[in-house]
């Protein structure tokens, strides 16, 4: 039910991020989802990619900090209140979402949440007991 | 003006006559009293009686910084702990501070020696003294405290801080002499000019700057911007603080040494070998009348060379030249000295942290800022930002509690930091410009 998320300290300068997406390309990664967190001194771009194995370890060969992350996907209607009906539910149960950011498919009506949970378990449970489809991480890599 | 006639203006001879005689006196002192010393002396095979002229002083120990780590906090002292009335420490990490202790005659020498600085700054008991050194267990507030008050002048113990209102202050009281650090003086001009004071509001005459190494182009610059003789002050903790020495408005061309009180000797600081008069070197200093804690051939780890020129202002005692660099790595940042090993022993402190790191000295606006750039490594990496954010405030916060010296954290990219042949440049030191 984890996805693998893969994360880079960056420091906030021209072309590092063009830096980051020259290293996955020259080894083959695709990514499939994406989000940048940045403060006025460095940045942490968060990553799911088709292999974070293989992507981890040319980023690190390439003198990046990268970190590992357990995630979750969950899919949602594309439609309005989608998003809404799912955050509702996690706070009433009392889950609070340490960040999340999301990618809309390319086929079909579904959106894609990507959450990252102070209680991850928990997280999970309350999400499928409300009928909510949790993504596996191996699908996701190869959607 | 002089403040000491007799003192100040003794031909050479008898001041170097007197000077044999303190020396003396000195070395027998601190062979009885201080363990540290007789130690010292057997392992060299020396006792106090080897020492027959001024120039046997170069066979003596030296006594370094580390030395008073050692005996720290009172095993330097030469008197009962019960006839010290007073205990400075410069700044250090958790137990490595260095104290220096003063019998009531210290306080009194002291006082003299600083009111004797005030009188060659131009100072007379007629001048109201602002005084933003800090007051506190760094010598600098309490040192031309005493002293200003011995000259009979009128004293405003302002310590450091609430710059705004220290303009006001300066404007409503008539101060008519500065005291603080060169960088603390440009900062108050700003302050100055943003709340709307004009520089002919104010009365201030003189400055008295020191406990931080400055130009000449920075001398030039604050005389005109706060149309002022800006005076270079020379002292250090271990020796005694602030009035060392101290440069005359005569001259305005070196700090005249009170060598009555402090014999200096300029030595190689690779070899220890002492240099010819008026060669660059190390600076070291004997104490010759301190009671509390005398110190034989301290070295202060300050470059500067020695000028035996007569000066004009009639004082006998020699002038060393404005303090130019160090034989360490010390930094001294708004008057704190900083080690970088200091800094280094808080990073490694504090959980998870690489010893990776560098230190930017700029200066904004007169004042002095620190960086301290830590490269991010996996086992304290987070892809939380507010994660990163609380290690900088952390150390940001342990550099403020242990060293007394604001500093701003920014975490950089592994190998961020700039390395030369292998080794890491850990200083950038943007203010020598």
């Amino acid at each position: 039910m984890i996805v693998e998320q893969i994360s880079i300290f960056l420091e906030n300068r021209a072309g590092r991020l063009a830096d980051v997406t020259r290293t996955l390309a020259e080894a083959g990664i695709n990514i499939r989802a994406l989000s940048l967190a940045d403060t006025t001194d460095f940045g942490i771009l968060r990553l799911i990619v088709t292999d974070h194995e293989k992507a981890k370890q040319a980023l690190k060969e390439n003198g990046f900090t990268v970190g590992r992350t357990n995630v979750v996907a969950a899919e949602v209607e594309d439609r309005p209140g989608g998003l809404h009906a799912i955050l509702t539910m996690l706070s009433e149960n009392g889950i609070n979402v340490e960040y999340m950011y999301a990618f809309v498919q390319q086929s079909g009506q579904n959106a894609v949440l990507i959450f990252r949970f102070d209680r991850t378990e928990e997280a999970v449970e309350t999400l499928q007991k409300n009928g909510v489809r949790i993504i596996p991480g191996d699908e996701l890599y190869n959607i | 003006m002089v403040f000491d006639v007799q003192k100040e203006t003794l031909p050479r001879d008898k001041l170097e006559a007197l000077q044999l005689k303190r020396l003396k006196y000195l070395l027998q002192k601190i062979y009885h009293n201080v363990p540290f010393y007789k130690q010292k002396f057997k392992e060299l095979g020396l006792g106090p009686e080897n020492l027959k002229s001024l120039s046997d002083l170069r066979q003596m120990p030296f006594t370094e910084k580390q030395d008073l780590r050692n005996n720290y906090p009172f095993g330097m002292f030469a008197v009962p702990r019960e006839s010290v009335v007073r205990v400075h420490a410069s700044s250090g990490t958790t137990g490595k501070a260095t104290v220096v202790g003063y019998t009531q005659r210290d306080v009194e020498t002291w006082a003299g020696l600083m009111a004797r600085s005030f009188e060659a700054a131009g100072a007379t008991r007629t001048d109201i003294i602002h005084n933003s050194y800090g007051y506190g267990l760094f010598t600098g507030g309490l040192g031309a405290h005493y002293g200003a008050e011995a000259l009979g002048a009128t004293i405003l113990p302002v310590s450091g801080g609430a710059t705004k209102r220290q303009v006001m202050l300066m404007r409503d009281f008539g101060s008519t002499v500065l005291c603080c650090t060169p960088s603390y003086s440009l900062h108050l001009y700003e302050t100055a000019l943003a709340s709307g004071i004009s520089i002919s509001d104010l009365k201030l005459r003189v400055g008295i700057f020191g406990a931080e190494p400055w130009t000449e182009e920075m001398r030039q610059d604050i005389q005109n911007k706060l149309e002022l003789k800006a005076l270079d002050i020379y002292g250090l903790s271990e020796i005694m603080g602030p009035g060392v020495g101290m440069e005359c408005i005569a001259a305005q061309d070196g700090l005249h040494i009170w060598e009555d009180h402090f014999l200096p000797e300029i030595i190689d600081p690779d070899s220890g070998e002492p240099l010819p008069v008026g060669e660059k070197g190390e600076l070291v200093i004997t104490t010759l009348t301190k009671e509390a804690q005398p110190l034989l051939r301290y070295r202060t780890r300050d470059i500067t060379r020695i000028n035996p020129v007569p000066c004009r202002c009639g004082r006998t005692h020699y002038r060393i030249e404005r303090i130019t660099g160090r034989s360490d790595d010390m930094l001294i940042i708004r008057g704190v000295n900083v080690f970088p090993s200091q800094i280094e022993s808080i990073l490694l402190e504090t959980e998870g942290l690489s010893p990776h790191y560098q230190l930017v000295i700029d200066r904004e606006g007169g004042m002095d800022t620190l960086e301290v750039r830590v490269e991010v490594h996996e086992n304290m990496f987070s892809d939380e930002i507010r994660h990163l954010q609380r290690l900088e405030k952390k150390i940001s916060g342990h550099i403020k509690e242990f060293l007394g010296v604001t500093a701003k954290t920014t975490m950089v990219e592994p190998q961020g930091i700039a390395r030369s042949e292998g080794k890491a440049q850990r200083i950038i030191d943007r203010r020598k410009k």
